[in-house]
């Protein structure tokens, strides 16, 4: 396993988000985290990634523990966040919120190379190099964060929401992309509110219900599952 | 070879500089009044464009510039005044220990405040500006030559033209190159979206402490150059108004704007003096009343400050990337 999470706690403040939640993510997959608002889904991204540290409980990225690291380490040891709400460089350019995702990294021409890489996934961003981020469409924006922690060369992405507020249309196309990402070698761990977009691009999925690990499979029999298509593939009861 | 032709620009423009204002001084044909007025309003811009760093680019909130500005200057005119008699290298090594001691001072309120967001920093920064003043009134008992709430006095009159515009230049070549740097733009993605910065693998608690001591020195080594200048030090000069004024300027001038910072602490000092000469006797404290509209009008036209995002060609980056 690539990622594995054991039992952990994560509380906030005083209120306890996540209830022994365990996980594991191998290599090359993708695997979503669907639930309903507030289930604890992005606190689980929250916790791999560093911003919010377990209680108890382990996060073991091929055996070394991320508990207690800070996140700018763990983005060296190779987890990416593309963070809910972007997170972008609103007033620098495309191409320099780019070369920030490469911050961890040295080589110029390797960085030059990883650009030219997401220009050609993403050829929109390549057309708006030179303009500042915040005049980007929501759509392109949400390219950019993913372009973004491309860069950086990451073994796991973690994907926080890529959906929220884009049309039904750039959705599908953002969601395509995903998939052409993680066949080229990045595994993904994929929060998302649109379940069915989640469950027809992950491999597996689980299903999280108030901080707890309510139910978990391959991800085509998830979308067959009586309980997930009533809960959260908007199925009315036949 | 670009690097030697920018020394070789830089010396010159500093020889031209120094040198013409100097010899204007000296044959007479600027009053030395002016010439003095002129030095302090390098020395404020030296020290807005620390601030500068802390608040325009880094994105620190900081109100205790003043004090940082006053621990330089007690510092360096103290060193000066116990060991170093009127030598001009004596002076150097005086106004950098006035740097230093500021910047010192700076990492150690930043250890425990930088982990925090800026509005903590603000809070810390403005109750630390309150105890220094009063170390400042007090500092007679522990160090008689610092003269406290009577002032300090006996200080050598060291500051020159040529001092103050060599010490402009460098805090403006060392403000340009770090934020055109890789290093810069780490330090302006953490004002932009600190969570975010640090996803991309960013220590940003480093970046925040290399903005806030930096900026801190710049006010040190100017508070050692104002000591140098007036002879005189008293606390009130360095209180919770003196850290407003160069707030004003520095949002003035734009936020993260080199430009705008320069030209605004010249325009802001000569303003202030200006206005001394302008008015009518009697009438001069209207200066406190006419600044802040001139502040409330500006902000109304040109909240982005009156530089915006615009830069003098020389403070621009290369641009070749």
């Amino acid at each position: 396993m690539l990622l594995c999470i054991e039992n952990i706690n994560v509380y906030y403040g005083n209120i306890q988000a996540l209830h022994d939640v365990s996980l594991t993510v191998a290599k090359g997959e993708i695997v979503s985290l669907i639930g309903a608002n507030g289930a604890g889904k992005s606190t689980i991204l929250k916790a791999v990634s560093g911003i919010l540290t377990p209680r108890s409980g382990r996060i073991l990225l091929a055996d070394k523990d991320l508990v207690g690291v800070s996140p700018h380490r763990i983005v060296r040891m190779g987890v990416s966040l593309v963070p809910e709400g972007r997170g972008i460089f609103a007033n620098m350019t495309v191409r320099d919120n780019l070369e920030m995702g490469a911050f961890t990294r040295n080589s110029r021409e390797e960085i030059e190379k990883s650009v030219a890489e997401v220009f050609s996934l993403f050829p929109q961003l390549r057309e708006r190099a030179s303009q500042s981020a915040g005049t980007l469409s929501g759509g392109e924006q949400q390219m950019l964060a993913i372009g973004r922690a491309m860069v950086a060369k990451p073994d796991v992405v973690l994907l926080d929401e890529p959906s929220m507020g884009l049309s039904p249309l750039l959705v599908r196309d953002i969601f395509l992309l995903i998939r052409e990402i993680n066949r080229a070698g990045t595994t993904i761990l994929l929060v998302e509110q649109n379940a069915f977009m989640a469950l027809s691009v992950a491999h597996r999925a689980y299903v999280l219900e108030t901080g707890a690990i309510a139910l978990t499979g391959i991800a085509s029999e998830l979308r067959q599952n009586a309980k997930v298509r009533a809960a959260y593939l908007g199925d009315v009861a036949e | 070879m670009r690097l030697l032709r920018s020394l070789v620009k830089t010396v010159a423009a500093y020889a031209l500089l120094a040198g013409s204002i100097s010899f204007l001084a000296g044959a007479g044909f600027v009053n030395p009044y002016w010439v003095q007025i002129l030095m302090l309003a390098c020395i404020v811009a030296i020290s807005a464009q620390g601030l500068n760093i802390i608040y325009g680019f880094t994105g620190l909130f900081s109100l205790g510039h003043a004090a940082f500005y006053g621990i330089g200057a007690y510092t360096a005119a103290y060193l000066m005044k116990t060991y170093g008699g009127q030598s001009q290298a004596a002076f150097l090594a005086a106004l950098l220990a006035g740097g230093g001691a500021s910047a010192a001072v700076a990492y150690l309120i930043g250890l425990p405040t930088l982990r925090l967001t800026s509005d903590y920093l603000g809070i810390a920064t403005l109750g630390f500006g309150i105890i220094m003043k009063v170390v400042f009134d007090n500092a007679d008992s522990f160090l008689p030559e610092l003269g406290g709430a009577r002032g300090m006095t006996g200080i050598a009159k060291m500051t020159t033209i040529p001092w103050v515009i060599f010490f402009l230049i460098v805090s403006l070549l060392v403000v340009r190159n770090t934020i055109h740097s890789r290093y810069g733009r780490a330090i302006l993605s953490v004002r932009e979206d600190e969570i975010a910065a640090e996803t991309m693998g960013i220590d940003t608690f480093q970046y925040k402490m290399v903005g806030f001591v930096t900026g801190c020195a710049f006010a040190g080594v100017a508070g050692g150059l104002y000591a140098h200048l007036y002879t005189f030090l008293h606390p009130s000069n360095f209180d919770f108004f003196k850290s407003i004024d160069i707030l004003i300027i520095v949002v003035l001038g734009g936020l993260g704007n080199m430009s705008g910072t320069l030209v605004v602490s010249f325009g802001w000092i000569f303003l202030l003096e200006g206005l001394r000469v302008f008015l009518p006797p009697g009438y001069v404290e209207l200066r406190w009343v006419l600044i802040p509209v001139l502040l409330i009008v500006t902000m109304l036209l040109r909240p982005q400050g009156i530089f915006g995002a615009h830069e003098f060609p020389f403070l621009r980056g290369k641009g070749a990337r």
